[in-house]
């Protein structure tokens, strides 16, 4: 295992973080601190609680879930897709470094930084709302799993994208609407029994009904499907990293 | 003792999907510490034959050592013998010298050494600016850097794939001290180029690749040697209107003017002909108020090879 690698890309990619520091961690923060006055403190002071929480609470655990999978998925998807851009990636293929090195610093790096700003938003909802978390080791086991899964995701964009277009196509036309739609503001039991139905197509459904459930005790769906879903996706993501670097797949003449 | 080839290729194809073939059947071997110039011409394939041994790109065909490693199997040892400056500026350019630096040494599996990277940023005169940005340096100082990289794990193996391109003279001559110095510490050096002169100064054998095929591997002075064509050049007193016919079995040139007459020879032959054929001019009346000799240069005879198999 070269170790020196792992740790020599995934140091690279956070120094990238704090150069960076008002893209990587002010501006989601600020845009979910406004999520928190506009839907948490404005509207929801308005609002029936849902499931016996307040709104305000009710919509933490979700806002927090839609960054870390923007952010993941940002950061890795770019992470990998900047080196072939500008063609220092040759270094990387023609280092001693084994595919899984390369997917552990540069996808560590990405959750790493998913999780530090998940963690402070976390933080700042709690200067909006009170809350509580019943299950705070679960609560980081599905921040950890949802970080590691959208940050190999967004590693599988990166490699894909030739163009910086694609790079920002899956997350904007497809990520950030099934978070939305994934029940980030709203509790799916509150749709019409066929659209119910319909939503547990969406995969960000399972990751915001677990967190939740960590969070307040209330689920939409079970927390053994949430995180049996997780993890199907994490092991289709792991296949379709394996397949790249096996083939090549745009990497590799 | 027979000493084992540093890199080792055997057999070795290319096609890529588009179905174009760069590299056909190519066999070569370099020796431990040499400076070895492969020439040829844009597409030739000389950058596909060091993507592959470098790991860049995916080999067809054949097999690729590297101080005894299959460069496929044992990717790891073979990679970490190996440095290399590709042809294109391609840098981080918001990192600093220092931290790109150390970036490439860690990746190749070596602890931070700072007393190291000193040295070699110091050896390549970016000492002063090892906390610049990469964006803030000129062309050459990058080319300098890209170099600082490919050195920065200690490798056996240096790949400089074209690398006195768009740099001007005086940093070209300083690139050269430079790898001569490296090869005195024993490092091998494979060198792409362009310049063929820059083949000339430096290497020590020489390979000329063209269309994927591998048509000629020599020692440089051998090359020489053997290809080159020399020619005695006589400055004449008078002009002729024709070469004589007393020196029609002679090689014998007459210039447009009349006022030169050029004798082609063979460089390896035992006897030139110089001696007789100037007997024969004094017996023809034929005076020469100057002579001189020249060698055809490398690139004549690079010029010529590519043309013979184009």
């Amino acid at each position: 295992m070269n170790i020196y690698a792992i740790r020599a890309i995934y140091l690279f990619e956070m120094a990238r973080t704090w150069r960076t520091l008002l893209q990587s961690i002010v501006s989601p923060v600020i845009s979910t601190s406004l999520y928190f006055v506009v839907f948490g403190a404005a509207i929801g002071s308005h609002m029936n609680g849902i499931d016996g929480v307040s709104y305000g609470a009710f919509i933490v655990p979700g806002l927090i879930m839609l960054s870390l999978l923007t952010q993941s998925i940002s950061n890795a998807s770019f992470g990998i897709y900047f080196p072939k851009f500008v063609g220092t990636i040759y270094e990387i293929l023609s280092a001693p470094v084994s595919p899984l090195e390369i997917v552990a610093g540069y996808v560590g790096a990405a959750a790493s930084k998913s999780i530090i700003l998940g963690l402070i938003i976390l933080a700042t909802a709690r200067l909006f709302v009170s809350f509580q978390i019943e299950h705070p080791l679960w609560m980081l086991a599905f921040l950890l799993l949802t970080a590691l899964t959208f940050s190999l995701f967004g590693f599988i964009i990166g490699i894909w994208a030739d163009n910086f277009e694609k790079l920002q196509l899956v997350p904007l036309l497809i990520v950030t609407p099934l978070t939305f739609l994934g029940g980030s503001f709203y509790s799916i039991h509150m749709l019409p029994p066929f659209w119910q139905k319909v939503t547990l197509v969406n995969p960000v459904v399972y990751l915001i009904s677990g967190f939740r459930w960590s969070f307040y005790g209330v689920a939409d769906v079970s927390v053994g499907v949430s995180v049996g879903m997780t993890l199907v996706f994490l092991a289709s993501c792991l296949a379709a990293v394996w397949w790249i670097f096996r083939s090549g797949y745009r990497l590799k003449a | 003792m027979c000493v084992p080839p540093i890199i080792a290729v055997q057999r070795l194809s290319k096609t890529y999907a588009s179905g174009f073939k760069a590299l056909n059947d190519i066999n070569l071997e370099i020796r431990q510490g040499e400076i070895f110039a492969l020439l040829g011409p844009n597409g030739a394939g000389k950058t596909t034959l060091i993507s592959i041994i470098c790991g860049i790109v995916n080999p067809g065909e054949g097999t690729v050592l590297a101080d005894g490693h299959d460069v496929v199997r044992d990717y790891r040892a073979a990679r970490s013998k190996i440095g290399l400056v590709p042809q294109e500026l391609t840098t981080d350019a918001f990192e600093t010298v220092w931290n790109t630096v150390s970036f490439s040494r860690g990746l190749f599996g070596r602890s931070a050494n700072p007393a190291y990277i000193e040295k070699v940023l110091k050896d390549l005169s970016l000492w002063n600016k090892k906390d610049s940005k990469l964006m803030t340096l000129s062309g050459g100082m990058k080319r300098r850097v890209m170099i600082a990289k490919a050195l920065s794990h200690e490798p056996q193996i240096l790949f400089l794939d074209e690398p006195t391109a768009g740099v001007d003279v005086e940093l070209r001559r300083d690139m050269w001290a430079m790898v001569r110095a490296l090869r005195d510490t024993g490092v091998t050096i494979i060198l792409t180029t362009h310049y063929i002169d820059e083949a000339e100064e430096m290497a020590d054998r020489i390979g000329v690749i063209n269309k994927g095929e591998l048509i000629l591997v020599e020692e440089k002075a051998e090359l020489m040697n053997k290809l080159g064509r020399r020619q005695l050049t006589l400055q004449l007193q008078s002009p002729l209107e024709s070469v004589p016919a007393s020196l029609s079995g002679y090689a014998l040139e007459l210039s447009a003017d009349g006022s030169q007459l050029v004798y082609t020879f063979d460089a390896q032959g035992e006897h030139t002909g110089i001696d007789v054929l100037l007997r024969r001019l004094a017996e023809a009346g034929i005076d020469f108020k100057d002579l001189r000799t020249s060698q055809s240069s490398l690139e004549d005879i690079f010029v010529n090879l590519v043309r013979e198999r184009a």
